[in-house]
């Protein structure tokens, strides 16, 4: 599964039409400490670079960017109960949310890992 | 504020990076949000044991009274808290008052005897300084004492710790403060702090600040916290931020602070009045203020900040002045202010449920009485 970034550091991981989302490891720790996150619906449509998600740290709320656009299927109930998967596992258990993807060919306008490692650290 | 130039930097900053810090601008200070365990890490840590706070970047200024006249009748001039009566060693919070009754700034006073010992808020620091120099300097010789330390230790554990260094701490009482020596220095500590626990606040010299902030450290109690901690333990505390839940906009009596008026100062007291806006003031306490300062608990998950509008049937009565997650509670809590009218002359009741705009939607809150964590104050 290839993972793709936005430069609004949200990570897309892509199997056959299927993208599942979330927000990278440096943005969870520029966030600081989640304590609640909104994720989609499923069933909802969303455009790429739509607000889809807010995500709220003890200091500030965030809005979250869909690095792609089509229809959610499927979002992450755990986050829930467990807000902190964002900060533990961002990659990992703390995904927000999987989309049908309408149009792929939008993912070739995302970063690469190298892409965005380098982007990151062009950032410090 | 004009060009804000470089960031200063208190005494600790160099421990700050060694801790692993992450720093940001703050009034004019580069200053440690949060440590690498994080916000929810540090709050639970000062919830429970000890943390340690570098509060350096506020203004610290001494009073001395010149021959023939008094330090505390003159602050009186600007404040309507009761500064004459202080005791030696006893410690009052206070505000800076304008000619329309708001807030310039808040303070807290504490009189050794000597002198007047003032810790003002850092973003007004100079403003404050130079205020005091406009209308008190017949009457005291004013030193800024800027470049010193000051920290905060707080938690239920503050004391243990403090005290293994400075025995006499433990039973030091509340809003009181002792000239102390830390590791062959001499300092004043205040038992007092920003979070609505027990604990300490600490002036030391500048050029100790960095070893005694070590020494504290090295308490099996404590650990450093930073801003971002402080800004939730005093709002779950119901304590107000200057600059967001007070200004120049709100006057003492809207924000729910009569209690720091002291009944010489009040309407029919010995030294009533005589503060700036003491008209407004005074009026306000015989009549009550058109708004109130309330709390608010917002029902489910999301988090009201600063800025959502609070309405009651469809119309805009007030807004939030703060608001974010209590780790205590586990939940979202806020402050702001409200309209009285809507609901007769004494305002809302607790158990009113009003409605916030909360990025757009509307969300049910409750308003409830403050503190949303009880104080736990050493009252001896």
């Amino acid at each position: 599964m290839a993972v793709k970034y936005s430069k609004d550091h949200e990570w897309i991981s892509v199997a056959g039409d299927i993208g599942t989302v979330g927000i990278s490891p440096y943005a969870q720790e520029q966030l600081g400490d989640v304590v609640f996150v909104e994720v989609p619906q499923a069933g909802r449509k969303i455009a790429k670079g739509e607000s889809v998600a807010v995500v709220e740290s003890v200091k500030a709320a965030s809005d979250i960017y869909s690095p792609a656009s089509g229809e959610v299927i499927e979002s992450n109930a755990a986050l829930a109960d467990s807000p902190g998967d964002v900060n533990a596992d961002p990659m990992g258990k703390g995904w927000f949310f999987k989309v049908r993807l309408g149009n792929p060919s939008e993912l070739d306008e995302l970063m690469d890992q190298a892409a965005y490692d380098a982007f990151v650290k062009s950032l410090s | 504020m004009s060009d804000p130039g470089p960031l200063k930097r208190t005494p600790l900053h160099a421990l700050h990076k060694e801790l692993g810090a992450r720093l940001v601008p703050f009034a004019g200070y580069e200053m440690p949000v949060q440590y690498p365990t994080g916000i929810l890490a540090e709050h639970g840590q000062t919830r429970t044991a000890a943390g340690l706070f570098d509060v350096s970047h506020m203004g610290q200024v001494r009073l001395t009274a010149k021959p023939g006249r008094n330090a505390a009748r003159a602050l009186e001039t600007l404040v309507p808290g009761d500064i004459v009566g202080l005791q030696p060693g006893q410690q009052r919070y206070t505000q800076f008052t304008n000619e329309q009754g708001g807030i310039l700034d808040d303070l807290m006073v504490t009189s050794t005897g000597d002198h007047l010992l003032l810790v003002v808020n850092a973003a007004c620091k100079d403003d404050d300084l130079a205020h005091i120099r406009k209308h008190l300097s017949a009457d005291c010789e004013i030193e800024p004492m800027f470049s010193r330390g000051l920290m905060a230790l707080q938690g239920p554990q503050a004391s243990r710790a403090l005290a293994r260094l400075v025995p006499s701490v433990a039973t030091q009482k509340f809003m009181t403060g002792a000239f102390v020596t830390i590791d062959g220095a001499q300092c004043y500590v205040t038992r007092s702090g920003y979070t609505g626990g027990d604990g300490y606040e600490i002036s030391t010299p500048a050029d100790k600040a960095e070893a005694i902030a070590r020494l504290l450290l090295a308490q099996p109690e404590v650990k450093p916290i930073g801003l971002g901690a402080r800004d939730s333990l005093r709002l779950e505390a119901g304590l107000c931020l200057y600059g967001h839940d007070i200004d120049t906009t709100t006057t003492p009596i809207e924000a729910g602070l009569l209690w720091s008026i002291g009944k010489d100062r009040r309407a029919g007291g010995e030294r009533a009045g005589g503060f700036p806006g003491a008209s407004v003031i005074q009026k306000q306490i015989a009549e009550g203020a058109p708004r109130k300062r309330v709390g608010l608990l917002p029902e489910g998950k999301a988090i009201a900040r600063e800025g959502s509008e609070i309405a009651v049937g469809g119309k805009v009565i007030g807004k939030v002045t703060s608001g974010g997650f209590a780790p205590t509670l586990g939940r979202a809590i806020a402050m702001g202010y409200v309209e009285k009218s809507p609901f007769g002359d004494k305002g809302p009741a607790n158990g009113t449920k009003v409605e916030l705009d909360v990025r757009g939607r509307p969300v049910v809150a409750e308003i409830v009485p403050m503190p949303f964590v009880k104080h736990a104050y050493y009252r001896g």
